[in-house]
């Protein structure tokens, strides 16, 4: 049986996929990927796992351009410029700051 | 070649990476197979001309130091046979062919040890040979031999540590240590020059073209001499070359290897050669019945 | 170094010391040519622990001796080693046979090292704890293959002629529960004895490096 490894460097750091080998059960896969993936105390955890519970997906559909989901789906700069002359502002406001809930504004 | 190769060529070439699932022209893969198996079988025979010196390393340092350089070693072929595998190629196949001589190793590989001498200057030179044109593999087009590489590369910098530590220790220790050391320079520095590759120019090579590898061998031999004949002169050592010499523009010129003798060594008629690959197929033959009982399916 | 009469621990020490390098020398004779190449690795690092524990040992009999760990594990004359006749064996290029000596040696010397945890010499027992926690990855690496291999007629066949080596490893005070764990009737034991030739063998490549250039040289 193939096992994939999956590897965790630092506490808090996410588990990145380090490599496969071959092992005919999991006490043998276990000892293996201690060997492989930690015998120089390189990480502090790992995910042993075979390589048939992993299944790849490589396609996924983007027909009708639902990209109001994302940040990139949004362009303000048009509207801004208007709202603001029409508020007669002389200077722009500070770009980077967040909006303040109506219920904290003094 | 098809237009669909011609795309992946410029794909490639365009610093495109691929992954084991992607279309891939047939001569793109059989490159790749053969590469990557040449490697495989590299690690694995590396190993014969250092294993016996774990017995005799001179303390318990050394011993634990070399034992733990031949294990990543064979765990690199480990590492290197699985990308053969996932391009089609099972093991136990590559194991067959490298014992029946139909493919190949590096030469360095082809020749005997002699002395603890050799421990540390393979260990320290041949090593940093190698990790040159590793490192160069970190660029491979082929993403997983690549992500690979870079495991590989993290774990061999000790190995030149550790060589080079031992060279140290006896050079300046007794005459008798300091002349095992220059006597296997003597005998490993044609091994060396030969071990980059002919001077084939990199936009000739379809190695690089195809983005497989993306240095040049006359480029990696360079920067090895570059990087490791001053390390070399400045312990006092002599390098058995008269030609050997840098050139104001930075260019390391030298007397031309034998390369009729490179193909000769890597087609199996190094000093060495048949008796390590016999060395294989009997210790191969010997354990056969392990891998049968508990790797039940082959591959 | 004499070797007048040493004390009874330094005896213990010498004695576990030995054995721990000697069978991680065997077990590195494997090194490259295990039966496939995830073994390989996995075996590398039990001899090298092995030698590891050694070496603490060394160090610690080194105090009472004088020298260092290295003199100590490479200066002797072959007669004055004090491994077990189990670890000397060559078992190269038989796997049944390593696993057995793998298994029974595991065993007998976690019975030993749990006894070592209770010394009344606080290094020592430091180290034997040290010891156990390393070998209890040993033990899962030894009874994976025992699952594996413990139907195998030569494995079974190995174990028969390697237990009386295997309780030879233990004081005659401990191999009863040696006996139990494996589940085996105790039988007449191989003994520690001064080693022989294969040992004198083994020792002449050990040394044959450290022992081409004077006493006191680095390397």
């Amino acid at each position: 049986m193939i096992w994939e490894v999956f590897r965790q460097e630092r506490k808090g750091q996410p588990f990145v996929h380090g490599g496969s080998f071959h092992a005919p059960d999991q006490a043998f896969a276990d000892a293996y990927a201690r060997e492989f993936y930690a015998r120089r105390q390189e990480s502090v955890a790992l995910w042993v796992v075979p390589r048939d519970a992993i299944h790849p997906i490589e396609e996924f559909p983007d027909e009708f351009d639902l990209k109001y989901r994302r940040v990139d789906g949004y362009s303000i700069k048009a509207r801004l410029k208007e709202a603001r002359a029409r508020a007669g502002a002389t200077e722009p406001a500070d770009a980077e700051a967040p909006a303040q809930p109506a219920s904290e504004r003094t | 070649m098809t237009a669909r190769e011609q795309e992946f060529l410029e794909y490639v070439q365009g610093g495109g990476l691929v992954e084991t699932d992607d279309w891939m022209p047939d001569e793109y893969r059989a490159r790749l197979i053969k590469f990557i198996e040449m490697h495989g079988n590299s690690e694995l025979m590396g190993v014969l001309p250092e294993r016996d010196w774990i017995l005799r390393a001179p303390t318990l340092q050394r011993k634990l130091a070399l034992t733990a350089k031949i294990q990543d070693e064979v765990g690199h072929c480990q590492l290197i046979y699985r990308v053969v595998e996932d391009l089609g190629k099972p093991r136990e196949r590559c194991l067959d062919d490298l014992i029946a001589g139909k493919s190949k190793f590096h030469n360095v590989f082809h020749y005997p040890t002699k002395s603890w001498g050799d421990v540390g200057v393979i260990a320290w030179l041949v090593d940093a040979a190698a990790i040159i044109s590793q490192k160069a593999l970190l660029k491979c087009s082929y993403a997983p031999y690549a992500r690979v590489m870079k495991k590989v590369c993290w774990e061999e910098s000790f190995h030149i540590l550790h060589g080079r530590d031992t060279v140290l220790a006896m050079v300046t220790g007794t005459a008798e240590q300091r002349e095992l050391v220059q006597e296997a320079l003597n005998r490993w520095w044609e091994p060396l020059m030969h071990f980059h590759g002919t001077p084939i120019p990199a936009d000739e090579d379809p190695m690089v073209q195809w983005r497989i590898k993306s240095q040049g061998n006359e480029e990696a031999r360079q920067q090895f001499l570059e990087g490791y004949v001053p390390q070399i002169r400045e312990l006092g050592l002599e390098i058995p070359d008269p030609k050997l010499r840098r050139g104001e523009d930075g260019v390391w010129t030298y007397a031309e290897p034998d390369w009729d003798k490179l193909v000769a060594v890597v087609t199996g008629h190094g000093p060495a050669s048949q008796e390590r690959l016999a060395f294989r197929r009997l210790s191969r033959a010997e354990v056969d019945w392990v891998s049968k009982v508990v790797l039940a399916e082959a591959a | 170094m004499t070797r007048a009469q040493a004390e009874p621990r330094t005896e213990l020490l010498l004695a576990l010391a030995d054995d721990e390098l000697i069978l991680g020398w065997r077990n590195s004779e494997w090194t490259g040519i295990a039966p496939f190449l995830e073994e390989d690795v996995a075996f590398s690092s039990i001899a090298q622990n092995e030698i590891g524990h050694a070496r603490a040992l060394y160090e610690l009999a080194a105090r009472e001796l004088g020298g260092d760990a290295d003199s100590i594990a490479f200066d002797r004359r072959p007669e004055e080693y004090r491994c077990a006749p189990l670890v000397q064996l060559q078992l190269v290029p038989d796997w049944a046979r390593t696993i057995a000596r793998h298994v029974l040696y595991e065993t007998a010397d976690a019975i030993r090292v749990e006894a070592l945890k209770d010394h009344e010499d606080a290094e020592l027992a430091g180290i034997a704890a040290k010891i156990e926690r390393e070998e209890v990855y040993h033990r899962l690496h030894a009874e994976m293959w025992l699952e594996r291999l413990r139907s195998e007629p030569r494995y079974v066949e190995a174990v028969e002629e390697l237990w009386p080596y295997a309780l030879g490893v233990l004081d005659a005070d401990l191999r009863p529960a040696l006996a139990e764990r494996v589940g085996r009737d105790e039988v007449e034991a191989v003994e520690r004895t001064a080693p022989g030739e294969e040992f004198a063998a083994l020792w002449a490549e050990m040394t044959m490096v450290r022992r081409s250039a004077p006493v006191g040289a680095q390397w």
